[in-house]
């Protein structure tokens, strides 16, 4: 397939073409050692970008008799495609290094969202949201380090810096404060739509992950530290989801997701360094382009609109996935006093009332995220190394 | 697969990152931690509220026989815990049965991959099997005759099995080498030894003296299985490094 600026008109593979078996599904994972960290990265977000479209097309169905069996059909293949991708993880990955790399999918991809956001309100959003999740990397690295005795840049590859963000136990907001200012529909740019669609899914699968491993650990502080974390990505899944037109039609939204999977996996086609994976990525692009245009042909019948309304017709730049310390420093340096009072992004000593009440209730008993990370200081080959070190001086 | 150590373009290290890694850590150390104060001992006080608080995993069953409930009746009245005794056979148990999965893992490993002695490592991973699946046997059978339930999953056999996960990811991994799964068994017989002896202390001292001759007959297979293991590993680690 040639990749042309309009992808959108690329009808890719037809969807009865889009066959898998259990073989292909289920191949050669990844090498945690050997790859490299942002070939990790993409197949996190994939695999949360499918998880939502999933998702989306179960509540589509559950509201319109009509839309039941193309979203099932599309959904099948979906349900595989993520399967596909989420198998490529091997399995020395413990549940908290995998969880290292979800915090570096939410930091590197936020932080390059924000940057090529056009709407300033929504990029604000991102830059407040991604020193939240910094923090997080923080405290799962020191919980890392002090109770698996391991290094978190070995995750990380020394793409993303191990230092406090916005602090988690400052992070508990009221819901009210939590929801942003939608961007209107018909005067939004499409990479604004596609990156709210992006960002929300990514947000949705860290909070479902982090609340089905969170029960698996046996210390009672990890699984505290997951309780607390958790609870700050629902209000970020809240908070992301909130900046998408509540006034988009269903299929709308159906749409800009198949339009965001074609964006994504074009991304990842772009910039793939293992070309095993690559190959998986260029052929979801065409899958999903095949998806893009049975969407495109329920959205002309149902709506008697033209998609281009909504997704214009040149496909942006791709999303870059590479290190975004310089600017994720700038964003630490300025904005983390940064607080929220209703849809408005405030200075700290205007946050809203409701939230500060809010995290007096939940910190009563002590903050996880602080315990966790008591005196913390990432060093190379965990504080034990750097410990050790200073004996010997 | 190849079943040897390679060199390769692993990434992780500081020193995969010659440019970035010094001003990262530059960057780590310039920044307050936070809290600023406290240490990794916070983690160990906040675990020690919860073991204060903690029920355990679970109970030993009740015995469901006449013959169970005299058994543990009879050690109540001579001053022994006979539910320890049930824990640990339960535990033993457990633990052969899932011994026999993990050889049946590595049996499959070795009969993939092509390896020069590969017969004669088949051959002791079989011996060593079959007898970890006839302790399971005996196991069971003096379960049941002091009138437990060999099926029921105890507390010790439990967190035995959890200590066990690891084994079975490394033993099934496709990717693993001999070696790997060498090291990974070596763990388990010597784990597998060592509750033996204590075992058979056990026995002794809950006065079941009669089991002792087969607990001895095990301890011996079970030492034979660490020396075997124990060989093909430095066998197999010492041929690839020389």
């Amino acid at each position: 397939m040639s990749l042309v600026n309009n992808l959108w008109d690329n009808p890719g593979t037809p969807l009865e073409n889009q066959r898998f078996t259990w073989r292909d599904m289920v191949g050669q994972p990844i090498s945690k050692l050997d790859d490299d960290a942002f070939t990790r990265v993409r197949i996190i977000l994939v695999n949360g970008l499918e998880l939502d479209s999933l998702r989306l097309k179960h509540i589509a169905a559950r509201f319109n008799q009509e839309l039941r069996l193309p979203m099932a059909r599309l959904r099948r293949v979906e349900q595989h495609q993520a399967t596909m991708v989420n198998w490529l993880l091997s399995a020395d990955h413990s549940p908290l290094e995998t969880t290292i790399a979800y915090e570096q999918v939410a930091i590197e991809v936020t932080a390059a969202v924000a940057q090529a956001e056009p709407d300033p309100y929504q990029a604000q959003t991102y830059r407040f949201g991604l020193l939240e999740d910094f923090d997080h990397l923080y405290r799962y690295s020191a919980m890392l380090d002090r109770l698996e005795g391991k290094d978190a840049n070995n995750i990380l590859q020394g793409y993303t810096d191990i230092v406090p963000g916005r602090a988690t136990i400052d992070e508990h907001r009221h819901p009210a404060d939590d929801l942003r200012q939608p961007y209107a529909a018909h005067q939004a740019h499409v990479l604004t739509k596609i990156h709210s669609t992006l960002i929300t899914a990514a947000e949705y699968q860290t909070h479902d992950y982090y609340m089905n491993i969170g029960p698996l650990f046996a210390d009672p502080v990890a699984r505290q530290l997951y309780a607390e974390i958790a609870s700050i990505e629902e209000q970020h899944v809240t908070q992301y989801g909130s900046l998408q037109d509540p006034g988009e039609s269903l299929l709308e939204k159906l749409l800009i997701h198949e339009a965001t999977e074609v964006y994504t996996y074009y991304s990842c086609v772009e910039t793939e360094t293992n070309p095993r994976i690559k190959a998986i990525w260029e052929r979801f692009l065409d899958y999903e382009l095949g998806h893009l245009a049975e969407v495109s042909e329920l959205f002309k019948r149902h709506e008697r609109r033209d998609p281009a309304e909504v997704l214009s017709t040149v496909m942006p730049a791709p999303l870059p996935f590479s290190s975004q310390r310089e600017f994720v420093r700038g964003v630490l340096h300025t904005e983390v006093p940064l607080r929220t009072n209703g849809t408005e992004f405030v200075p700290l000593e205007e946050e809203s009332e409701l939230s500060l009440q809010q995290r007096v209730i939940l910190n009563a008993d002590g903050s996880p995220t602080n315990t966790v990370s008591a005196g913390y200081r990432w060093s190379p080959g965990t504080e034990l190394a750097r410990n050790v070190s200073n004996t010997r001086s | 697969m190849e079943n040897h150590t390679k060199l390769g373009m692993n990434r992780t290290g500081i020193q995969m990152a010659p440019l970035q890694g010094p001003d990262q850590v530059a960057y780590a150390q310039s920044r307050p931690a936070h809290p600023e104060s406290g240490s990794a001992k916070d983690i160990v006080v906040a675990r020690g509220s919860y073991i204060l608080e903690a029920e355990r995993v679970g109970s030993v069953p009740l015995p469901a026989t006449g013959k169970g409930l005299a058994e543990a009746a009879k050690g109540k009245m001579s001053g022994v815990h006979p539910e320890v005794l049930f824990d640990k056979l339960g535990e033993r148990a457990s633990y052969e049965r899932s011994g026999v999965r993990l050889y049946q893992a590595m049996i499959g490993k070795v009969e993939a991959i092509e390896h020069a002695e590969q017969a004669a490592l088949l051959h002791d991973l079989n011996h060593i099997c079959n007898e970890e699946l006839q302790h399971f046997g005996l196991l069971t059978r003096i379960i049941k005759d002091l009138g437990g339930d060999p099926t029921a999953q105890t507390p010790s056999a439990d967190i035995s099995a959890v200590a066990s996960l690891g084994m079975i990811q490394v033993l099934t991994d496709p990717r693993t080498t001999l070696a790997h799964g060498l090291q990974a068994l070596l763990s388990v017989e010597m784990t597998d030894r060592a509750s033996w002896e204590l075992l058979i202390e056990l026995a002794r001292e809950s006065g079941h003296d009669e089991f002792c001759s087969s607990f001895e007959q095990a301890l011996a297979a079970e030492q034979e299985h660490e020396a075997l293991v124990r060989g093909w590993l430095r066998k197999l680690v010492m041929a690839e490094a020389m």
